[in-house]
């Protein structure tokens, strides 16, 4: 029957094979290059990657390469310094999400209400963003340095500090310089992306809602919030998934000090392939890490799922 | 309806807040390349310097490296937008207009590309390029970045694409056109936008990047900005006017693709988000 089928489907398909050949592989060829180029220059690496993590792979030395199994991991278990950078990474993605996310939404509010010079006033809220954030980590740096910045003498006449010192080499609070400039950078992303899903919602719930004497926090918490979660559940999964993996700001500003008390697990696989030159062992991390970033994704998604099927 | 006046004042006074937040840091920078080196500790604080100058500037630009970081930066940044827009240009396109067995296989293969950490291709990426001679070049850079802005670039591409009628080019093939011809006359202009936001997109990525290039680069002869001011910064932590003239030099190309772009931005981050 099959036979019948397809003899039948090739007697009605007059074009000849070379034109049908050359239809079927129009797609791949349209996507070749991209392809090529994503394979052999990040999945290729990825899985050598993988591979390092159990091999003895020490830049300087030439002796190194051989397979040691879960030795990494073993060591990893007992390495203080990775749980100081995990604690750290919790903190510091925890931290700037959430300012990132409220200080995003309420200037997404902010200029979703028409006003005089709105065009102008968001090119230069959103302006952070485009400051390469090599930049933005070294500008703050600046500005929480007492020789040459502001900061740290506005914080002593506000008698918050007893002499104006460097934040980012004071342990108990170095964390919030990277987490301060992190936020400053990262509010106009969450602002784009609030603002446009802000201006899909059908203006005439809310003419309604206020006819029926809503108030303004009503209309908020029924209309807006509700139009609003699928954008907040996306962009706050990647942007957690992307600020854990996000080394550049701590390696710029203190590059994970002091005493380790910046160290995230991103900036911490830096310090191992770069200064320690051990890729081993910076392999080991990263893939923990990956595992890690990897359940965290899968959560979120079950859990929406769930709330999903709720509701 | 009358608006009453204390939400609207409250309004413009969080504006208003905002827009300092935002512009203070900038403005800092540019206070302090301006001010004379004489002045830079007396008046720290001051929020003008009492005498301003630009031989900080012409210092970096004569005197510094940084007229070869940026050129090579510029080199990097603009070689990897053109090379991705034409990469993600082709792959958008298939992904918007055809269904093919292996087009589910290569949305997720890209969607996985954005989710693992880069910072674990690092030593793999070290280990290959050293024997192919691609470290400490500004190829190798261009390769590496035009591989990891062609996922994001090709979602960007294909939402283009989709906001543009079939019918056109079905309509220009039945006047005997191939799709390619199609594609390229009929469809291609009418996504320039698009291209135009892939380019400052992209653009601004790679002249960012720090990671890679720090870790691919060692030397002043290719490096870019970022690596150039940073061990600038390093060896000579005390020159505060240069430093930060410099980085409004670096400021500059960014500001301009972002102004550029600035109109797609709400365009192309929804349809960016939404495809994550």
């Amino acid at each position: 029957m099959t036979m019948t089928a397809d003899v039948y489907d090739r007697r009605q398909d007059r074009r000849p094979w070379q034109k049908r050949l050359a239809d079927a592989s129009e797609p791949y060829l349209y996507s070749a290059p991209a392809l090529i180029l994503i394979i052999v220059v990040m999945l290729v690496p990825l899985v050598v990657g993988i591979s390092y993590a159990f091999r003895d792979i020490q830049l300087l030395n030439p002796f190194s390469g051989g397979f040691i199994g879960l030795e990494h991991f073993e060591t990893l278990s007992k390495d203080r310094a990775f749980y100081t950078a995990l604690k750290n990474t919790l903190w510091w993605t925890g931290a700037s999400v959430f300012l990132q996310f409220a200080f995003g939404l309420i200037l997404a509010l902010l200029l979703d209400k028409p006003f005089v010079g709105r065009g102008l006033v968001q090119a230069l809220v959103f302006l952070p963003w485009a400051v390469p954030s090599f930049l933005a980590g070294l500008n703050w740096a600046w500005l929480f340095n007492p020789v040459i910045g502001p900061i740290p003498h506005w914080l002593f006449d506000l008698g918050l500090m007893s002499q104006p010192g460097n934040i980012l080499s004071d342990p108990q609070y170095a964390m919030w310089g990277p987490i301060i400039a992190n936020v400053w950078w990262g509010i106009p992303f969450f602002a784009i992306t609030l603002l446009a899903a802000l201006q899909s919602i059908p203006r005439d719930l809310y003419e309604a809602a206020s006819i029926d004497g809503a108030s303004w926090f009503q209309r908020f918490w029924s209309i807006t919030l509700p139009f609003l979660a699928p954008t907040i559940a996306i962009t706050v999964l990647l942007r957690t998934v992307w600020i854990s993996n996000f080394a550049d700001l701590i390696v710029v500003m203190t590059g994970g000090g002091p005493a380790d008390r910046t160290q995230i697990v991103a900036s911490y696989i830096f310090t191992q392939a770069f200064k320690a030159l051990d890729f081993g062992y910076a392999s080991a991390i990263a893939l923990v890490l990956l595992v890690l970033l990897l359940a965290y994704s899968m959560l979120i998604i079950l859990l929406r799922q769930t709330l999903l099927n709720k509701g | 309806m009358k608006t009453s006046l204390l939400p609207t004042i409250a309004h413009r006074l969080a504006i208003f807040a905002y827009v300092i937040f935002a512009l203070f840091p900038l403005y800092w920078l540019f206070k302090v390349s301006l001010t004379p080196n004489d002045l830079l500790y007396s008046e720290g604080v001051r929020m003008w310097p009492s005498r301003t100058t630009w031989e900080h500037y012409s210092f970096v630009l004569q005197h510094s490296a940084f007229p070869t970081f940026f050129k090579n930066s510029l080199i990097v940044s603009g070689s990897t937008a053109v090379i991705v827009t034409i990469c993600a240009s082709l792959s958008g396109y298939a992904l918007s207009r055809f269904n093919f067995r292996a087009k589910y296989w290569i949305v997720g293969l890209m969607l996985l590309t954005q989710m693992f950490p880069l910072v674990m291709l690092v030593a793999p990426i070290f280990k290959i390029l050293t024997p192919l001679g691609l470290t400490n070049s500004l190829t190798g850079l261009i390769v590496v970045y035009t591989a990891f802005n062609v996922p994001f670039a090709t979602f960007l591409m294909q939402s283009f694409f989709d906001g543009i009628p079939k019918d056109l080019e079905e309509a220009a093939m039945i006047d005997g056109a191939t799709k390619f011809t199609a594609f390229r006359e009929i469809i291609l202009p009418l996504t320039l936008p698009g291209i135009a936001a892939t380019l400052g997109f992209v653009f601004t990525a790679a002249w960012s990047e720090l990671l890679f290039a720090l870790m691919l680069i060692n030397g002043n002869n290719a490096a870019t900005f970022p690596v150039g001011l940073l061990t600038f910064v390093s060896k000579f932590s005390v020159d505060f006017g240069q430093m930060m003239a410099a980085g409004v030099l670096a400021l500059i190309p960014a500001a301009l693709f972002f102004l550029l772009i600035q109109r797609y931005l709400v365009q192309g981050l929804t349809a960016g988000a939404v495809k994550g």
